[in-house]
């Protein structure tokens, strides 16, 4: 009967310490090939450039201004002039989209994981930027700029969910991806308007469309690529693309109005 | 130790007392329901603490945003579990009945019950099924008080006799099973996101039946048929009741409020696809429901018991309640109390 008790108590302490000891940054299934044995970092001599543009075909509609009502906070930190920045049009181009190489690297290249964070602000009771990458494990870090509260919750279905709180200005957190996923919506329960979107990758190439819709892939290596675009409400676009060495090649994603 | 000889104010001042626990519940109930048509359900990511401060220290300067409806939540839940307890200490130390201090036992049981679920529905991340739970044993623990309320008046304690009418008590305990699963699809329906998976009404995308099917149109649409059931269980009820019971003003006056809560419903639950969900509407239809559910429960209960008017027990929304009976005997406990 002891001998039960013994195992028993070994099942509840290794389940305790499985649960305490897996964080955000240690769950989700892997799902990017492991680098072959004869793997080898990208010969930037050789490698090639994509640039591009993300053109919105129709009448852009209005960006809707957000009451910020229910936080005095955020309503004197935008004077009333916080709009949305769901669809965001410039010059013909739309912005936040997160475009990538989805598919064509396998396993043939070892890419070194940057250190330093990528930074998620909370500023004027909004995320900056509203759309991000990050590398698989590099560390983001989630920091609170403004004179009220915030809950972070990030919505992964690869990846681990997640939601904490960050009381008063100045408060950071960080948190990993192990699992390539785009994109992953983060939300504030606090402040229903705020949303933001993480693309996680296990490469470098990846790039949010800006400055008119524009984005560049650089030091891609030769190959033929599927090259994806993702919007958080337009949905998704595939293209395929060969690279030469030394190649410079355009693409252009379209995305249509929706009615 | 209680006896019958128990002095006659403090059985009324218990009844009372219970009539007031019954009505916070649906205060609680409001205040839950307000967290889910806001979406503020993860406004505050721990439990139980907030933003790991004891909840009761939480300053009200940080009630902003979903923090305002999901602590509110907390903290009046918080009541309601204090409140229950006293009920059930009370009722363990004034009842004769040993069922009726179980109840007040079971009372505890599922406010605590709640209380963990809530929190469990936080830590995991609003699970629907955990989330649908919640919902419904809150509509559970709604009964048991209002029982409670019931069973304790003193037209209770007098009645002797059911009435005799086997087919209108088991009409009655049907619609009020019946409210209980339609509202258990509500609450599904709210878990899941599928409110306005159906866009309008009263048709499906412009014909009586939805053109195609997923998960979240057939829980909405189990819903709509979930009211067509309920209603027709309680015109049924009503019907019965309004030919064969005239002479009990008090069965009347219940059933012909649990009409009015029915149109009400139907009314609010048709303004929510129109509003596209607003906050206040979705939240009186979840409230509202509650009330259907309460009315019916106690209408089931005077017919099972067999009271025309039960003095002082808790109808929602119907103030008083005294009425004729159609027997002598219960004229006369009528006159007693």
């Amino acid at each position: 009967m002891s001998r039960l008790y013994r195992v028993l108590a070994a099942v509840v302490v290794c389940a305790a310490v499985a649960a305490c000891g897996s964080d955000s940054s240690k769950s989700g299934k892997p799902s990017s090939p492991a680098a072959a044995p004869d793997a080898k970092k990208v010969d930037e001599k050789t490698a090639s450039t994509i640039t591009g543009k993300v053109v919105f075909e129709g009448t852009p509609p209005q960006a809707p201004v957000i009451s910020t009502a229910s936080d005095p906070a955020c309503t004197q930190a935008n004077k009333g002039d916080l709009k949305s920045e769901r669809i965001v049009v410039d010059d013909g181009g739309l912005e936040n989209v997160f475009v990538y190489i989805k598919d064509g690297l396998g396993n043939k290249y070892i890419f070194d994981t940057p250190t330093e964070p990528v930074k998620l602000e909370q500023t004027g009771c909004h995320y900056v930027p509203h759309v991000l990458g990050v590398r698989t494990t590099q560390p983001l870090e989630i920091v609170n700029n403004d004179n009220t509260m915030h809950n972070i919750h990030g919505m992964p279905e690869s990846n681990r969910e997640f939601n904490f709180g960050q009381m008063v200005a100045g408060l950071k957190n960080t948190v990993t991806f192990t699992t390539p996923e785009v994109l992953i919506p983060f939300k504030c329960d606090v402040h229903a308007w705020m949303n933001a979107y993480i693309g996680v990758v296990d490469h470098p190439y990846f790039a949010v469309s800006a400055n008119g819709g524009k984005f560049e892939l650089r030091t891609v290596p030769p190959g033929t690529y599927t090259i994806e675009a993702v919007h958080e409400k337009l949905g998704r676009q595939t293209q395929a693309i060969t690279l030469g060495e030394k190649d410079k090649k355009e693409i252009t994603f379209t995305f249509k109005a929706q009615g | 130790m209680t006896s019958n000889l128990e002095p006659r104010a403090s059985i009324v001042w218990h009844h009372r007392y219970a009539k007031f626990v019954a009505a916070c519940t649906v205060v609680l109930i409001a205040a839950g329901g307000l967290v889910t048509s806001t979406d503020s359900g993860l406004s505050v990511p721990d439990w139980p603490t907030t933003y790991g401060l004891n909840m009761f220290a939480f300053p009200l300067s940080k009630m902003v945003g979903g923090v305002r409806y999901e602590h509110s939540h907390r903290l009046i839940a918080s009541s309601v579990g204090f409140l229950t307890i006293i009920l059930a200490i009370w009722t363990w130390r004034i009842e004769t009945r040993r069922w009726v201090r179980w109840l007040g036992v079971a009372c505890l049981g599922a406010v605590v019950l709640q209380g963990v679920l809530g929190g469990i529905t936080v830590l995991f991340f609003l699970p629907p099924a955990v989330s649908t739970g919640h919902a419904a044993l809150a509509q559970l623990f709604f009964c048991l008080t209002l029982t409670l309320a019931v069973v304790t008046s003193q037209t209770w304690r007098d009645a002797e006799s059911p009435v005799d009418d086997p087919s209108l008590r088991r009409l009655t305990a049907a619609t009020t099973a019946a409210i209980y699963v339609q509202i258990l699809l509500g609450a599904t329906m709210r878990h899941t996101g599928s409110g306005l998976a159906i866009p309008d009404f009263p048709l499906s995308f412009g014909h009586l039946l939805p053109p195609s099917w997923n998960p979240h149109i057939a829980i909405h649409f189990a819903h709509r048929v979930g009211a067509g059931v309920v209603t027709l269980l309680v015109l049924a009820t009503a019907a019965r009741i309004w030919r064969r019971h005239s002479c009990r003003p008090g069965l009347k006056r219940t059933v012909t409020a649990l009409v009015a809560f029915v149109v009400v419903q139907i009314a609010l639950g048709a303004f929510v696809i129109w509003s596209g969900r607003d906050v206040l509407i979705n939240t009186a239809h979840v409230v509202n429901g509650a009330l259907v559910l309460g009315t019916s429960l106690v209408l089931s209960l005077r017919v099972f018991r067999g009271l025309s008017a039960f003095h002082g027990a808790t109808v929602p929304g119907v103030r008083g309640s005294a009425g004729s009976a159609c027997s002598a005997a219960s004229a006369a406990a009528e006159a007693r109390s």
